[in-house]
């Protein structure tokens, strides 16, 4: 059994970040990851992009998870290789296991940062065979980036998320023949420079309103039936077309890792929180990809270390939560956080529900004009609101 | 007596196993690379109550005491199985007169505990079912298994006894002369033989002819599913109401703590015997279908899909039976469902019956032999401390590798041990990759265990079949 005041579940860019807010705040910090290292997805992310505005530089994913390990402060505790197996937050406990042995923590606070895992083209319920050779974007990424494998040799991405677009760059430089990007939407899923970046520059085409019909091949995947899709995503019979690959990369999303607390809190496509981080169970605050998916990690490494922050508060007796509601107005399709807590100033993460080109952001009573919106490109804003009985957030085309 | 038995289901494992309590020299002979791929990997995974089968068929002869088998079997043999009991929903009066027809069929077939339910009892076991529901026919004996888990362990076993299993081994002829069967040859080997056992799934009526011995015609019927991420629907097995035939949609809670959904049943010609793959129709019926029982089935948890081929042969009813032509030549064949219900019990008569009563094959018992194995711990069933225990003797049991299941480098190794060379070897026999992320964060991980622990290169480690390898190689240095 161990004693700490503030454990932080994952250390990916979220929980490291937690970690140094929280020991900068005075606590006994634990951190713990299931992989040998900390840093999380960041350190499968090989390619440029990371930390623009948090160190005002373009670095690389384990860059960017080095330069933040360095501020953590070495009285913080950090367990890899071990897992957090079950939470029982009524004792504030949890259990976690590793090659050391089985090991029960107990905790004043916690901050849980487990990050997301991707969705899987199983579950898309797309009939066919089912073959080796189909991969999610971020299971290639690791095989390419870490483990030095390729998958195959000719390959189509389902989605143009952002993590679409940096494979299909990646597999194309290792020399893979990459002959597209389908897209069910009218519009790129990922962020503009990236379909520059990761597609134009490299000729590789993005078919945008396709999709993936069917697959065929046993053992390996042989061909990729796609077809233009009508608005309702529905495919349109006549438009399917064959594609000879053996390899079909997935990025269809990313998905919360939340199960361990899902019971216990206030969730729903991620766990809910405050914008101080702090979930619908006081003494657990959490932060970064299993809050809501944002695109940079810029944004999880602040949230995290408030988060943090507040978790160190709690454990001392010095923080007292609030939740002012904020609630989703028009035109908003995702909006974090779930409340207000005017300890903190009110960081607002939104996406747009379809692209506007320009278009007026109402969070309260404040209003800001914005330039081409799309629901690809997270919108940040902060401010300092009055408390009131909620907040509605909304955005207007103009 | 050398005895080959070709077609590692859970027929001709079961059997084998059996065979190899006996002083006889037996080779199981399966054209996969594991045991257990074929009809075995794909079905409900339901142990039958056993009042479909028409009294007096073979069928029904070998379902009840081929379920009540199970509860020994399942103690000898370590493999998950639960008699959770099954429900036949009416929901119309031509149902329900059904079900009163089922209950005479069950009781003549001598199934114990039925019992049928008026609407209240049936809604407050099942408070989700669909409310039309009239009544249902309860049966206590019915059970769900993991039916590959038991071909395995009946594998396993079989081979700590001395029996030899070909792996990856397809039968391509067999030898027959001077009307008797002399040796079974595969693209890789021949094997001599006196006796050759045909339990070979949807390919039995191949085999047979490549003996000369009688046959019937099967052909692939398939049945689609849907793999849900939860068990909030029900805990018991729900089928509707038979109609001409067909046991309709179902919906089964399974063991590894998911609801199965479908199937549906479409004729396929008999050469599509490899044909698994699902279809966009066939998803909505088996959609459709479900809701029918449970009208709020979501399709927002689906962990994936998949299809089976029921082994159907126009007789409709189990053809076991030694050949009048070719002595020494056994079919186990169309073995359609209730086949996992009825298999220790096939396996019985296949042994007893067939082999010493008809062909008067005297058979000796080893004077040792091992009938009960363990299969590998599922350390996150263990209580806390045990698990601690193993941790302390074997810190790779405190290695998670696959996240989503809880799965151990320890378990990964000990399936490596017994056999495990590809990833679904392993996965069939650990849960692993088996979760929400469907190995998209283990798979690697996976692999690197079987290439370290079998001295196999990464890039020849499968995923099932021979060509799945899951790296065509390496990245430029
Ligand atoms: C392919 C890709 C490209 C990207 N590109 C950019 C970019 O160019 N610029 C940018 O700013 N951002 C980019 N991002 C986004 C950014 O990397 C992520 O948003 C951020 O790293 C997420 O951090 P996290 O801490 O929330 O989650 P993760 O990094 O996922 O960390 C979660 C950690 O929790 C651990 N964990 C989970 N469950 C348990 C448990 N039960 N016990 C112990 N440990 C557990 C995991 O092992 C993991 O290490 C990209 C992301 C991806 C995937
Ligand atoms: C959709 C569906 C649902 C079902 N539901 C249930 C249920 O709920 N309950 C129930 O009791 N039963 C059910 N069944 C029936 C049950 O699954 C089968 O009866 C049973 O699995 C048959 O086992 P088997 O060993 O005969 O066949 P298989 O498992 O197919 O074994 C035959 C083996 O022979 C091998 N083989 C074939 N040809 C060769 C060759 N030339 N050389 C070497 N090896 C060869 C194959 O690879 C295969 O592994 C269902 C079946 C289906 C398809």
């Amino acid at each position: 059994m161990k004693r700490v005041e503030v454990v932080v579940v994952g250390a990916g860019a979220a929980g490291m970040a937690a970690a140094k807010g929280a020991a900068e705040n005075g606590a006994h910090v634990l951190l713990l990851d299931n992989e040998n290292w900390v840093g999380g997805i960041l350190q499968q992310c090989i390619h440029n992009g990371f930390g623009v505005h948090r160190y005002k530089e373009e670095l690389t994913g384990p860059e960017f998870a080095e330069r933040l390990k360095k501020e953590i402060p070495s009285d913080v505790e950090v367990m890899t290789g071990s897992f957090v197996h079950k939470i029982f937050p009524e004792e504030k406990k949890l259990i976690v296991i590793s090659r050391r042995g089985i090991e029960e923590i107990h905790y004043e606070s916690m901050v849980f940062a487990t990050g997301a895992r991707e969705k899987t083209f199983q579950s898309l319920l797309i009939p066919g065979t089912r073959p080796v050779g189909i991969y999610t974007a971020g299971q290639a990424q690791r095989m390419i980036n870490i483990d030095g494998y390729l998958p195959g040799k000719r390959a189509l991405v389902l989605g143009s998320g952002d993590v679409g677009l940096i494979m299909a760059r990646r597999m194309h430089l290792e020399g893979m023949e990459v002959i597209g990007v389908v897209e069910r939407l009218p519009y790129p899923g990922g962020l503009r420079r990236n379909v520059k970046q990761c597609l134009e520059d490299f000729d590789i085409p993005l078919y945008l309103s396709h999709t993936v019909v069917r697959v065929e091949g046993f053992p390996r995947l042989e061909k990729v039936i796609v077809a233009k899709v009508d608005g309702k995503f529905s495919p349109i019979p006549g438009t399917e077309k064959e594609l000879k690959v053996d390899t079909l990369v997935v990025s269809v999303g990313l998905v919360p890792v939340k199960k361990l607390l899902a019971k216990f809190v206030d969730v729903e496509s991620g766990i809910l929180v405050s914008n101080s981080g702090q979930t619908s169970v006081d003494s657990i605050f959490a932060a970064g990809n299993v809050t809501t998916i944002f695109d940079l990690v810029d944004y999880v490494a602040n949230e995290g270390e408030k988060a943090g922050k507040n978790a160190a508060l709690y454990a001392k007796g010095k923080f007292e939560g609030k939740r002012i509601p904020v609630k989703k107005g028009e035109g908003v399709k995702v909006l974090h956080p779930k409340w207000y807590d005017p300890s903190d100033p009110l960081s607002v993460y939104l996406r747009v529900s379809r692209p506007m080109e320009r278009a007026v952001v109402r969070i309260g009573k404040y209003e800001i004009e914005a330039e081409d919106l799309t629901p690809a490109e997270m919108v940040h804003v902060e401010i300092e609101p009055p408390c009131e009985d909620e907040i509605v957030v909304s955005v207007t085309e103009v | 007596m050398k005895i080959a038995v070709i077609g590692g289901g859970i027929v001709g494992t079961l059997i084998a196993r059996l065979l190899s309590f006996y002083e006889a020299d037996v080779t199981l002979i399966e054209k996969e690379n594991d045991v257990g791929w074929g009809v075995t990997k794909a079905n409900s995974g339901i142990i039958h109550a056993g009042y479909d089968d028409e009294p007096g068929t073979l069928r029904a002869s070998l379902v009840v005491p081929g379920n009540e088998a199970y509860t020994q079997l399942q103690k000898d043999l370590d493999f998950p199985f639960m008699r959770v009991g099954s429900h036949v929903l009416a929901f119309n009066e031509s149902d329900l007169k059904t079900l009163e027809e089922l209950y005479k069929r069950g009781e003549k077939n001598g199934i114990k505990g039925m019992k049928i339910l008026d609407r209240e009892e049936v809604l407050s076991m099942i408070p989700k079912v669909n409310p039309d529901v009239k009544a249902s026919l309860y049966a206590p004996s019915a059970g769900i298994v993991i039916p590959w888990r038991v071909a395995l362990s009946a594998s396993d076993n079989f081979v700590m006894n001395g029996g030899k299993l070909a792996l990856g081994e397809r039968v391509v002829d067999i030898e027959v002369s001077g009307g008797r069967v002399r040796k079974v040859i595969t693209d890789k080997n021949e094997y001599e033989a006196d006796v050759v056992i045909n339990a070979s799934g949807l390919f039995a009526d191949e085999i047979a002819k490549m003996a000369g011995a009688e046959s019937v015609p099967i052909h692939p019927r398939k049945g689609e599913y849907i793999l849900l991420d939860t068990q909030e629907y029900t805990n018991y097995v729900l089928f509707p109401t038979p109609s001409h035939g067909s046991k309709g949609m179902l919906v089964v809670p399974t063991l590894s703590e998911n609801t199965l959904i479908g199937p549906n049943a479409v004729d396929l010609p008999p050469d599509k015997k490899g044909d698994v793959s699902t279809t966009e129709s066939g998803l909505k019926e088996v959609h459709e279908g479900a809701k029918k029982l449970i009208p709020s089935i979501k399709l927002n948890k689906v962990l994936r899909t998949f299809a089976g081929l029921r082994p159907e042969s126009p007789q409709r009813d189990f053809f076991i039976k030694e050949s009048e032509k070719v002595w020494g030549f056994i079919n186990v064949a169309a073995i359609r469902s209730p086949g996992l219900t009825a298999a220790p019990a096939i396996a019985e008569y296949v042994v007893e019956e067939l082999l010493q009563q008809r062909l008067k094959i005297n058979l000796q018992k080893k004077r040792e032999y091992i009938k009960s194995i363990k299969s590998i711990q599922k350390v996150s069933r263990l209580s806390i401390e045990d698990w601690a225990e193993l941790v302390r003797k074997d810190e790779r049991y405190g290695n998670i590798i696959c996240v989503c299941n809880r799965v151990t480098e320890g378990e990964i190794v000990e399936a490596v041990k017994r056999g495990a060379r590809t990833l679904d070897s392993v996965k069939f026999r650990t849960g692993a990759m088996c979760g929400p992320c469907q190995a998209a964060r283990c798979a690697m991980k996976i692999a690197k265990i079987i290439s370290r622990e079998a001295g196999i290169p990464i890039e020849e480690i499968l995923l099932n079949a021979d060509g799945s390898n899951i790296a065509v190689g390496k990245v430029r240095p």
